[in-house]
């Protein structure tokens, strides 16, 4: 029985050995035809690479590599004469030939990945790809033009991206602000935005800059980049932008919105020295003369549209991309792929310079007009210019003169004033009446109880015949009843007092101080803060 | 004498509230200026300040007898300073669109 059982168990011991055995013979095999598909995959790259030089057609080689040292389109750098003088330039340093030949392919894989559906439109191509991964873009506010701009172009691979703004970010913002969020009110908008963009794309170079454009840091910071975008809120900063460009050599694109309508205009493009006729017009040749300051009414005042302003900011991405990408011009009947050849920068084909305008709740949406080319007489790009790289850099300029303030009303006596507390305070039994400003839309959002709508018109006239006709001031002066007359702000309030008693003699018509704001500090906290 | 011109003229960018809040307006204009001159555009915003303005701000709309700075002419969606400015001579069923410049962001 021992001996049966002792063979039995040699057997079971051979058959386990054979098994392991040809497991490890077949792993081996397999380790085998994998190193040897390697050593082919290695062979026929060797190959590759000598016909392909790189994995690069060959024709396409030298646009590749023409790109990556070609200046993005635009930038003036090189007639200016400051290329590489500030010490920045060194920051962005560019793949040199070198490096490009050391790689198989221009691109990393996640970059064909993540950018091959704009990459295969001919308007783009690998060309278009690597200008933008080489292209410096600022953007100068970040609000509701600038988020969704730097949105498309971090998300298009902008190689750097400069971020400027000084203000934080407020809960009034995220209705348009869309780089913004609730979980981020209070931070700066710039921080704000890079935390979106990097989780959009973060192989982009964000750079913040987080204060306002002052003329004497523009020259210093707009040298850093290729191209600008100007998102900001008002003249002052327009024409600052705009001044700067044209001293830096740089095309800008600049937008701007408020209620239902937008506009736009690319500017100072293509850039050149101010003085060539043939650059495109900046700001000032557009508009030499500020507004009037109290023509200029901010979102804040008038009202915007969220998709308004993101619909603007969007199609300065769109610019942005198309200057970035576009091919230079060619120069001659031998049209060729070189690239490099395109120095010095031919001259410009005949520029349109126009302006976009979007008015949502108009037919057609959409209306572009021609714009005049360079101004002879421009205060900065024109040959008899007065403003230069050093009146800006001095701080002797000074753009909110230039552009003129609205200072805050203060016209009436105190006897014509009362506080909101006050008002609060007076016997509610018809013995006075209350005559809200505001226009309908504002009065229907929130109104005190038994108050009269007339919304001040601008005129003390129209406005007056209008408060007569509604029952809120009599006609014959005084009946003997007080009126008190509210605003959202208390500007308004005071015009209105002002005007009924100019024209009635009416010494018992007062303004409450502050409006609704200070209704809802000093009386009512759950008075709506729209 | 009394011919007139058809135009098509419009307001935006906010210069509509100073028109009724309309936008767009078909009207027509005596065809000569009162010295017996054709009409041109001056003459036109002469014209809207004196029979088509609503508003009485109308220095929102015009300072110093021109249009204020701020305010693009276009005449038939070309900057009006390409079509020789006020001078521009009005010809039949032009249109002449004022665009008030936005600053919002
Ligand atoms: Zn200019």
């Amino acid at each position: 029985m021992d001996s049966i059982n002792g063979a039995d168990a040699q057997v079971q011991r051979l058959r386990q050995h054979i098994t392991a055995t040809e497991s490890q013979l077949r792993i081996l095999k397999l380790q085998l035809q994998q190193a040897e598909q390697a050593a082919e995959a290695a062979e026929a790259a060797r190959h590759l690479n000598g016909a392909y030089q790189g994995g690069l057609p060959a024709d396409w080689r030298d646009e590749i590599f023409g790109v990556l040292h070609h200046d993005t389109p635009g930038s003036l750098a090189q007639d200016f004469g400051h290329n590489g003088e500030f010490g920045d330039a060194q920051i962005f340093a560019r793949p040199t030939t070198e490096d490009v030949r050391q790689q198989r392919w221009p691109l990393a894989s996640e970059e064909y990945k993540r950018y091959g559906r704009q990459m295969i439109m001919p308007e783009i191509g690998l060309h278009g790809q690597l200008r933008l991964k080489n292209a410096k873009v600022l953007i100068v506010g970040v609000g509701g033009l600038g988020c969704p701009a730097a949105a498309y172009l971090a998300g298009a691979g902008v190689g750097t991206l400069g971020l400027m703004d000084g203000d934080t970010v407020e809960v009034s913002n995220l209705h348009r602000q869309v780089a913004h969020s609730t979980a981020r009110v209070g931070r700066l908008k710039v921080d704000s935005a890079v935390e979106y963009l990097r989780a959009l794309n973060d192989s982009v170079n964000y750079r913040a800059h987080p204060s306002h454009l002052s003329p004497e840091k523009a020259i210093p910071i707009f040298e850093q980049y290729d191209l600008v975008l100007d998102c900001t809120d008002h003249p002052t900063s327009r024409y600052l932008i705009s001044d700067a460009c044209v001293l830096t050599g740089k095309p800008l694109v600049s937008a701007s919105a408020l209620k239902t309508e937008g506009q736009l205009i690319v500017l100072n493009s293509p850039p050149r020295l101010p003085g060539d006729v043939n650059g495109g017009p900046c700001y000032r040749c557009v508009f030499p003369k500020p507004p009037p300051a109290e023509s200029v009414l901010s979102c804040g005042e008038g009202g915007i549209l969220g998709p308004v302003v993101g619909v603007m900011g969007v199609l300065q991405a769109l610019e942005a991309i198309k200057l970035l990408t576009a091919k230079p011009v060619p120069t001659g009947p031998g049209w060729s792929m070189d690239f490099t050849a395109t120095k010095p920068s031919p001259p410009a084909e005949p520029t349109r310079p126009t302006m976009l305008m979007f008015s949502a709740y108009s037919t057609p949406q959409f209306r572009s007009v021609r714009l005049r080319s360079r101004r002879a007489d421009c205060a900065v790009c024109s040959a008899q210019a007065s403003i230069t790289r050093q009146s800006l850099t001095s701080g002797s300029l000074d753009y909110v003169a230039f552009c003129g303030v609205t200072t805050p009303l203060n016209t009436l006596t105190p006897a014509a004033r009362i506080t909101a507390t006050g008002f609060s305070r007076l016997p509610t039994d018809g013995s006075n009446i209350l005559i809200d400003v505001r226009d309908e839309t504002q009065y229907a959002i929130c109104a005190l109880r038994g108050s009269v709508n007339v919304p001040w018109t601008g005129n003390a006239d129209t406005w007056l015949d209008q408060a007569i006709m509604s029952g809120g001031v009599a006609e014959h002066g005084d009946d003997g009843r007080d009126r008190y007359v509210v605003c959202r702000l208390g500007n308004d309030s005071q015009l209105a007092v002002k005007a009924a008693m100019d024209r009635i003699g009416d010494g018992r018509v007062k303004e409450i101080k502050g409006g609704f704001r200070a209704w809802r500090e000093e009386v009512d906290p759950s008075w709506p803060d729209y | 004498m009394s011919s007139t011109i058809p135009l098509a003229v419009e307001f935006t960018g906010g210069l509509e509230l100073l028109f009724s809040n309309q936008r767009k307006h078909q009207i027509s204009v005596p065809s000569s200026d009162s010295k017996g001159a054709p009409s041109n555009v001056g003459y036109l915003v002469k014209w809207l300040c004196e029979n088509l303005i609503k508003d009485p701000r109308k220095e929102m709309f015009v300072l110093d007898h021109s249009v204020r700075p701020g305010i693009l002419v276009l005449i038939n969606d070309a900057d009006w300073e390409l079509e020789g400015e006020d001078k521009y001579e009005l010809q039949a069923n032009d249109e002449i669109v004022f665009v008030s410049t936005l600053h919002g962001g």
